[in-house]
């Protein structure tokens, strides 16, 4: 079998969503007509689901075929021809299936295979069935891309694909008002960042720089410091917009007006993590620019503890999850910064589990409860909904780390990691308190959702459909026990060349530590919220600091006003420049050349009479003015 | 006695001033035409005055040319000047004035 099976990995679900939209474009044909034309939906949601279960498949398969290989030799590489043959940077559509992308292959083919399941019973019923699952489709078409990605032009198409399926999906819902301009937020949002991503790829072929990852990997060791800093900045504006850290973490929550599957697919296992993937594809280079790297540490292990304050005091629940996500991508960079991307991937990888569990099991209470996404309008909901209730469970303990589930492992790695960095006090701490704040805000979710009694308009709850469950059921299984799969992970990457820093604390120590924090953090929720969590929610929201959490720390009320709003205003000062001046100008020059000629035309009168006197006065004057000026 | 040569080219300006009042002053096509021959005389006069002045062949043979250049205008000029009247039935030169702007 020949390296070009690659192409079927992002070209299956391609082809899958091309297919889609054209059932949808002749669906919207029909229905102009005035037929009742719906999608065939299990068929298509079985064969949308396929052609992401296939490209899982071939990735088992490759990844298997390895386990005997030395590390030098697991990499697989197909080039589709020359794609940009410009004279001094000549870039080939190249993939390459190395073990980081495997890693990457298979939480964004498996985790999405299950998501694609789960949305054939979540979007049962809705006219634009087809155009969801193209959307979809074409959403892991572009990741695909994007993790296989030979050279950095390459990923950036990927990344932009993501970008825009994103944008389309958080948008899926066009005809209500808030999903659009969600949509076109997280778009803006991402575009500030991705102007820094195409800078520093410029940079780094105006400096003769490769820009195939492998080589850049290696040359990186070489780069002069300067340029590798500003690179190394340029790529993480890219990194910081898509992944959602501090100051571009504004889209996400809001994100979270698309379908519920698509918040646990794109905006929590998948394309945020998209940035965590960069700065560890190129930690070579971020190693190469010391600064740069504590700086991915400083603002992940910021962000991490902000984002888990506004998780704490959120009140929608999926918002909440939206904070948790960016909270644990922070700690995703604390671990990049401290110089342990494999720590940072295995991460990654147990959050996409549990994240994306939590994600469909919020979805299926909120399916459950007609749309309801307050906290404080639910409750009591464990004896109802049993299946949903222990998936639930499942994901927010292994979310809060608890021994032995995944969350625990990974994160484990992470704090580790941070204690052995440089700056261990700074890193350690951040990672810790995040810890604590996760543990808790993991457990008030669970608590205001199940327990208690039940706050909601409507009593006629009911558990989702098995449709719902089996791919929750699948993911409960991971978050559970994908802790295994941590340390296999990371000796399957390879090593980063980084001079590890031994010491630091003892590692029994850092388990101790992260252990003591998460079950602080479970009893203090529960001691909280155990009992009439609504009254609790009622007095906390009276203090100032839970306010100021809740609200995001107010960054969008300080974008709104020192971005957006002189922004708009520029925009309209230009509009009225345009209409105006630039506008009046144009027609100024048409309206005085209609002005002169409809007074010029009169001299043309028809009668040969007076162009003859006009030729007799013109001919005596030139007469007049030779004889002047001949005259001796 | 010999007519001076300033005597002859007071004649033609005399009779080019007439041609030109005439041709942009009168009303009737035919008339305006007549005018024209005027012109054509005005300048046959002022070159064979100057011809004689100078006592050279050159005004002369210009003389000619001019002169059978006027007879072939008038033939073309009365030929037009017959078509065009019997479309308009008019030999107002204001009544043509078809290619007022």
């Amino acid at each position: 079998m020949g390296s070009s099976i690659l192409f079927l990995l992002p070209g299956l679900p391609l082809a899958g969503s091309l297919a889609w939209g054209l059932v949808h474009l002749r669906l919207l044909e029909r229905r102009a007509r005035g037929e009742e034309a719906r999608a065939p939906e299990r068929l298509l949601g079985i064969l949308a689901t396929l052609a992401v279960l296939a490209p899982f498949a071939i990735t088992v398969y490759l990844t298997a075929q390895w386990l005997g290989a030395e590390p030098g030799e697991r990499t697989i590489e197909a080039t589709l021809g020359s794609w940009i043959p410009a004279r001094h940077v000549s870039i080939a559509a190249t993939l390459r299936f190395d073990p980081l992308a495997a890693v990457l292959l298979l939480v964004v083919t498996g985790v999405g295979a299950a998501i694609h399941a789960y949305s054939i019973g979540y979007l049962h019923g809705d006219r634009a069935f087809a155009r969801y699952f193209s959307h979809l489709n074409l959403f892991v078409a572009a990741m695909t891309l994007l993790v296989l990605a030979g050279n950095l032009p390459l990923l950036f198409v990927g990344w932009e694909g993501v970008g825009l399926c994103s944008y389309l999906l958080i948008g899926f819902w066009h005809e209500k008002e808030g999903p659009p301009a969600a949509g076109l937020k997280a778009f803006v949002v991402n575009r500030v960042g991705d102007a820094g991503f195409l800078l520093g790829i410029f940079l780094l072929a105006r400096e003769g720089l490769p820009l195939d990852l492998a080589a850049l990997r290696e040359a990186s060791g070489g780069i002069a410091g300067g340029i590798a800093a500003a690179a190394g900045l340029l790529l993480l504006a890219g990194a910081i917009g898509k992944s959602a850290q501090f100051p571009l973490q504004v889209w996400l929550p809001d994100a979270m007006a698309g379908p519920t599957p698509v918040s646990a697919l794109i905006h929590a296992a998948t394309m945020v993590t998209a940035g965590v993937y960069l700065v560890v594809r190129l930690d070579v280079l971020f190693l190469a620019a010391p600064q740069v790297l504590a700086l991915v540490g400083a603002i992940g292990g910021a962000t991490a503890l902000v984002a888990a304050t506004s998780a704490l005091a959120e009140r929608d629940l999926k918002r909440a999850l939206a904070y948790s996500t960016i909270s644990q991508l922070g700690l995703m960079f604390l671990g990049a910064g401290s110089g342990a991307p494999a720590a940072a991937i295995g991460h990654l990888v147990t959050h996409a589990f549990f994240k994306a569990l939590l994600f469909l099991a919020a979805g299926s209470v909120i399916h459950a409860l007609q749309g309801e996404q307050d906290l404080t309008r639910m409750g009591g909901l464990a004896r109802r909904m049993r299946g949903t209730f222990l998936v639930f469970l499942a994901g927010a303990a292994a979310l809060a780390g608890i021994p032995p589930l995944a969350g625990f492992f990974s994160k484990d790695e992470i704090l580790a990691a941070a204690f052995r960095s440089e700056h261990a006090i700074v890193f350690g701490t951040l990672g810790l308190a995040t810890s604590l704040l996760t543990a808790a805000y993991a457990f008030r979710l669970v608590l205001l959702v199940f327990a208690g009694e039940p706050r909601m308009a409507r009593r006629d709850v009911h558990e989702s459909s098995p449709l719902l469950l089996v791919p929750m059921g699948l993911l409960a299984i991971l978050s559970l026990a994908g802790g295994l799969l941590v340390a296999p992970i990371e000796r399957f990457l390879p090593a980063a060349p980084a001079a590890a820093h031994e010491g630091g604390m003892a590692h029994g120590l850092v388990v101790f530590l992260a252990t003591g924090v998460a079950v602080l953090g479970v009893f203090a929720a529960a001691k909280t919220w155990r009992r009439r969590g609504a009254e609790r929610e009622a007095d906390l929201a009276r203090h100032p600091a839970w306010r100021v959490a809740g609200a995001g720390w107010f960054l969008d009320v300080f974008y709104q006003r020192w971005i957006v709003r002189p922004a708009r205003a520029l925009a309209i000062a230009c509009g009225v420049f345009d209409l105006f001046v630039l506008d009046g100008a144009v027609h100024g020059v048409a309206k005085g050349s209609v002005l002169a000629g409809g007074t010029l035309r009169r001299l043309q009168d028809g009668r040969v009479q007076s162009y003859a006197a006009g030729m007799a006065v013109a001919l005596a004057l030139l007469l007049f003015a030779a004889w002047s000026l001949l005259r001796p | 006695m010999t007519v001076p040569t300033s005597h002859v080219f007071a004649l033609g300006a005399v009779l080019f001033a007439v041609g030109i009042a005439g041709f942009l002053g009168r009303r009737n096509l035919l008339v305006v035409f007549l005018s024209l021959e005027l012109l054509f005389n005005a300048v046959i006069v002022t070159l064979a005055g100057a011809a004689r002045h100078h006592a050279n062949l050159e005004g002369s043979a210009f003389a000619v040319f001019v002169l059978f250049l006027a007879a072939v205008e008038a033939a073309v000029g009365l030929a037009l000047l017959v078509a065009l009247f019997r479309i308009r039935r008019s030999v107002d030169p204001d009544a043509m004035a078809t290619l007022k702007g």
